[in-house]
């Protein structure tokens, strides 16, 4: 239950905070989650990854498909060197996954830290 | 351990946003470049995007409505015309903008702020050839006009409008992949745009290359490679034509001889930057007499490098004083080649040489002072700042003469000769309003309003050629053009006798023009303006075989339809191998060819001499030909390790043909004595060894051979932003020039009836986003030599069913 609420939380938070944040407001949504909700660290990292990515993975299909994919082909070549647009989208799924997940596992860890003092 | 976790996940963390969020690790920030809601993502147009918005803009006089067709085309409906460019400045800025500030950035010598120190050289060759300088003058010049001057604070406002709604997320594309932001437009930006313009047209010089051949080759021998006129020249203005004679005849200085024409001492410059010399056009204007219609039809194609974004913006600015219709420079008010209800307009370049170097003596290393005239004159030391990305500041000091920048010195390309300094004489330098000539034309009704607009245009000299409704043609070749002497500005001068300064300009009315010739029509193609009986002298770059093409077939033409205008334009007949592959039959020695080599001959010999997509003539021909322009000149040409101008093509098949013992056939590396026919069939044989090597890569077909690329302006850097392998014909000295990267940039008939019939294309699109279906959508269409039917939109139109969106542009209140 605290996984799933984590998955949700975190994929909600993130365009939230995306409206009027940098990218790097996912980690922030991941310390958050990490903090907040308690779980064992692994957990909480996949959740926020999985939250995340799932985020910016649908977001960036549902961009790119009402575009016909024109960008992702031309992007995806230019930074894969490969012509798969979906690839592109799965680039950025981990990306914004890893990043998050990442936070979520450090704040986890710091809630640890903090109230076994 | 609960810390041990914490802190190395922290520092993961950290990492995370250093590799993703910076770009000291990867060329470029992926997280922030990814990001679905700053990032690339956001560049990504719907194909069904709805264009419609209301838009509310500070100091608007009026209502402005903008009608967007099917090809995101703007038709712009004001009241008061700077309302229009207010409002094209808008439309620029958020179709264009990346591309807009790019080219002002390059003009003024700007790269390295942000590509960093790969740029240095490029940038202090712009600052040093007076690019920003020029810009100040033209700016000062546009300033002082009251019309020109609101025009471009319009533009201007209308430009910085946009930027000031851009958030990060809206960024083009190209800034998220360099990582910088836009900076605010100014008229100055419009003023540095003209000079890229005039770099980009009449930026090319040959003087240096000229001094070395000179002193390498001597006279006699410089004349043969280097004649002033084609045998085969078909003037713009037609041979027999009479030209008023100058009041008196220039002479050189007295000490010509010795200090100028047979100079011996050595130069050592490379200069690394130059324009295409292929930048160039075609335009042609036929009269009534000559037309199904009974009206003029007027066609233009500027060959232009071919890039994405395109250096055209197609736009309609409709005013209570003018309908203009045509394509407009993301950068500058107005269009600038298209129609109105009364007139057609449009350019080739003139190509004539309007930039000349002096050398210069230093007093001392302080660059303060030179010698001119018999004394120590101070110099103007303009000191440019680049700022490179990632690295410091580069101060680079400038001396500016009596003739302009000091651009080659000690500190800049001419490390073998220290004490030898070049400064800069180029039209550009000078003040002029070249913007006002368009903003007349928009509005221009008839001829005299056409010759009052062109005078005012002092640079890149240009054709301008000219239509109207009530039957008027004309071409006029317009421009300040420099008064020389025979000789004068070939090579470098002398640079402390004022004797060898320009003698002020050619009288406007006394440059090369045609009005109503019996003719029927007034065309041109970048050639030679005139004949040799023209009373003055005029160097230049000038192709010869495109207009012999376009000349003839309008010659022969009747009852012309804006279809035949169209097929002329596209016309791929190769003139030149016209009239070189006889020669090549001729002296090949047949028995001594192999079957590989015996299968080309054929090949050539079979050609139907167009330059089609799919013939391997022409490819098997241009491989014969270049061997064998090789085989003859490039003996020669390779004794010095100096920088030499080609001879142009022109002249080895002139002289061939002329003379079969021309002096340069033999080969001055080799013992035997080669004679023409030896020479062809060696070229022949070398040639095979290319072509074997084509055909095995399924390249002889000439389309695959050439493989049309219209390249994203940042070039091999952005090739998935390019539109590469694209199968056409045309080439270089083809009516349809389409080479490699360059040609066709527009193409346009206008049949002057009423109401007007407009057909154009360019191979781009409309907007300059790369994520938009808009990008690249004409360049199939441009590709096969098709066209678009122009919607040239009256009031009564806003609800035609080409219009699909609508921006109402409405004052603050």
């Amino acid at each position: 239950m605290k996984f799933l609420a984590s998955v949700i939380i975190s994929a909600l938070l993130s365009y939230a905070l995306g409206l009027f944040l940098p990218w790097w407001s996912v980690m922030i949504v991941g310390l958050l989650v990490g903090y907040f909700i308690p779980q064992k660290r692994f957990f909480s990292l996949l959740a926020v990854f999985l939250g995340v990515s799932f985020f910016w993975g649908l977001f960036a299909f549902y961009i790119s498909n009402a575009n016909d994919h024109i960008l992702a082909s031309r992007v995806a070549e230019l930074v894969i060197k490969k012509n798969y647009p979906i690839l592109l989208m799965l680039t950025t799924a981990l990306i914004g996954g890893i990043s998050a997940g990442m936070a979520a596992f450090t704040g986890r860890s710091l809630a640890i830290l903090l109230k076994k003092q | 351990m609960k810390y041990v976790i914490f802190t190395v996940s922290l520092l993961i963390n950290a990492a995370l946003v250093y590799v993703l969020g910076t770009r000291e690790v990867l060329p470029i920030p992926l997280g922030e470049f990814l990001s679905v809601q700053e990032g690339i993502w956001q560049n990504a147009e719907s194909a069904d995007h709805d264009f419609s918005e209301n838009v509310a803009l500070k100091d608007l006089n009026g209502e402005v409505n903008v009608y967007l067709d099917e090809r995101l085309v703007p038709h712009i409906f004001a009241e008061d015309e700077n309302d229009a460019y207010y409002v094209q400045g808008f439309l620029h800025a958020k179709f264009r903008l990346w591309q807009m500030e790019f080219q002002t950035f390059a003009a003024a010598g700007r790269l390295s702020e942000f590509v960093g120190d790969k740029a240095i050289q490029f940038d202090r060759n712009q600052r040093r050839m007076g690019m920003v300088y020029a810009a100040e003058s033209a700016l000062y010049a546009m300033e002082q006009d009251d019309s020109t001057k609101a025009a471009l604070d319009a533009y201007t406002k209308g430009v910085n409008a946009y930027i000031s709604t851009l958030d990060k997320a809206d960024l083009p594309i190209e800034y998220k992949l360099l990582g910088y932001m836009p900076e605010k437009w100014s008229n100055f930006k419009s003023a540095l745009f003209t000079k890229q313009m005039t770099y980009t047209l009449a930026g090319y010089d040959k003087d240096f290359e000229y001094t070395h051949a000179l002193k390498l080759l001597g006279e006699e021998n410089f004349q043969l490679l280097y004649p002033e006129i084609a045998d085969s020249l078909y003037p713009v203005i037609a041979k027999g034509t009479p030209y008023t004679q100058p009041l008196a005849e220039l002479v050189p200085p007295a000490n010509a001889d010795s200090v100028y024409f047979k100079r011996n001492d050595t130069i050592h410059i490379a200069q690394e930057f130059k324009p295409n010399p292929s930048n160039g056009s075609n335009n042609w204007a036929v009269s009534g007499s000559r037309t199904q219609s009974g009206k003029p039809i007027l066609s233009n194609d500027p060959h232009l490098s071919l890039s994405l974004p395109s250096i055209w913006f197609e736009i309609q600015l409709h005013t209570k004083a003018f309908n203009s219709y045509g394509v407009s420079f993301p950068g500058l008010p107005g269009v600038v080649i298209g129609f109105n209800d009364s007139i057609a307009f449009g350019f080739t370049n003139a190509g004539r040489d309007v930039k000349d170097y002096y050398e210069i003596k230093f007093k001392d290393a302080s660059k303060s002072a030179y010698w001119f005239n018999g004394e120590w004159k101070n110099a103007e030391q303009r000191i440019e700042n680049i700022k490179v990305k990632g690295s410091n500041n580069l101060l680079d000091t400038v001396a500016y003469t009596v003739f302009g920048p000091v651009m080659y010195d000690k500190s800049f390309k001419n490390e073998l000769t220290a004490e030898k300094a070049y400064a800069l004489r180029w039209v550009a330098h000078d003040t002029s309003n070249i913007l006002k000539m368009w903003l007349l034309l928009n509005r221009a009704k008839n001829y005299d309003d056409y010759h009052h607009a062109i005078g005012y245009f002092n640079v890149p000299g240009q054709n301008m050629i000219f239509a109207s409704h009530s039957g008027d043609f004309a071409l006029w070749q317009q421009a300040a053009f420099p008064l020389r002497w025979k000789g004068q500005g070939l090579f470098v001068m002398p640079g402390y006798d004022s004797s060898y300064m320009w003698k002020g300009f050619i009288p406007k009315e006394e440059n090369p023009h045609a009005v109503n010739p019996t003719s029927g029509y007034v065309s041109s193609a970048n050639q030679r303006p005139a004949d040799s009986t023209y009373p003055y002298f005029i160097p230049g770059s000038y192709e010869v075989y495109r207009a012999i093409t376009i000349n003839k077939k309008l010659d022969g033409m009747v009852n012309i339809t804006a279809d035949d205008m169209k097929a002329l334009q596209n016309n791929n007949y190769n003139v030149f191998a016209e009239l070189a592959r006889p020669l090549l039959s001729k002296y090949v020695h047949r028995d001594q060819l192999n079957a590989d080599e015996s299968k080309y001959l054929q090949i050539v010999e079979s050609w139907n001499l167009q330059n089609d997509p799919n013939e391997k003539g022409v490819t098997a021909f241009h491989a014969w030909w270049d061997s064998l322009y090789n085989n003859i000149f490039m003996d020669d040409l390779h004794q010095t390790s100096q920088p030499l101008v080609r001879p142009e093509k022109f002249v080895l098949l002139e002289a061939l043909t002329k003379d079969s013992a021309f002096r340069f056939i033999d080969n001055r590396n080799t013992a035997q004595q080669e004679d023409l026919a030896m020479q062809v069939t060696s070229a022949l044989k070398k040639a095979t060894i290319k072509l074997n090597e084509l055909a095995s890569a399924d390249k002889l077909e000439w389309a695959k051979f050439k493989n049309t690329t219209v390249y994203h302006l940042l070039k091999i850097s952005t090739l998935p932003f390019a539109r590469a392998g694209i199968m056409n014909g045309g080439g270089n000295g083809i009516v349809n020039a389409t080479q490699h990267d360059h040609g066709p940039s527009w193409r346009m008939v206008i049949e002057i009836t009423q109401p007007i019939r407009a057909f154009a294309v360019y191979p781009g699109g409309q907007s300059g986003n790369p994520g938009s279906k808009f990008y690249d959508n004409f360049i199939d269409t441009w590709a096969k030599g098709e066209y678009y039917t122009l919607f040239y939109m009256h009031k009564e139109d806003v609800n035609a069913d080409q219009v699909k969106w609508k921006m109402s542009f409405n004052p603050v209140l």
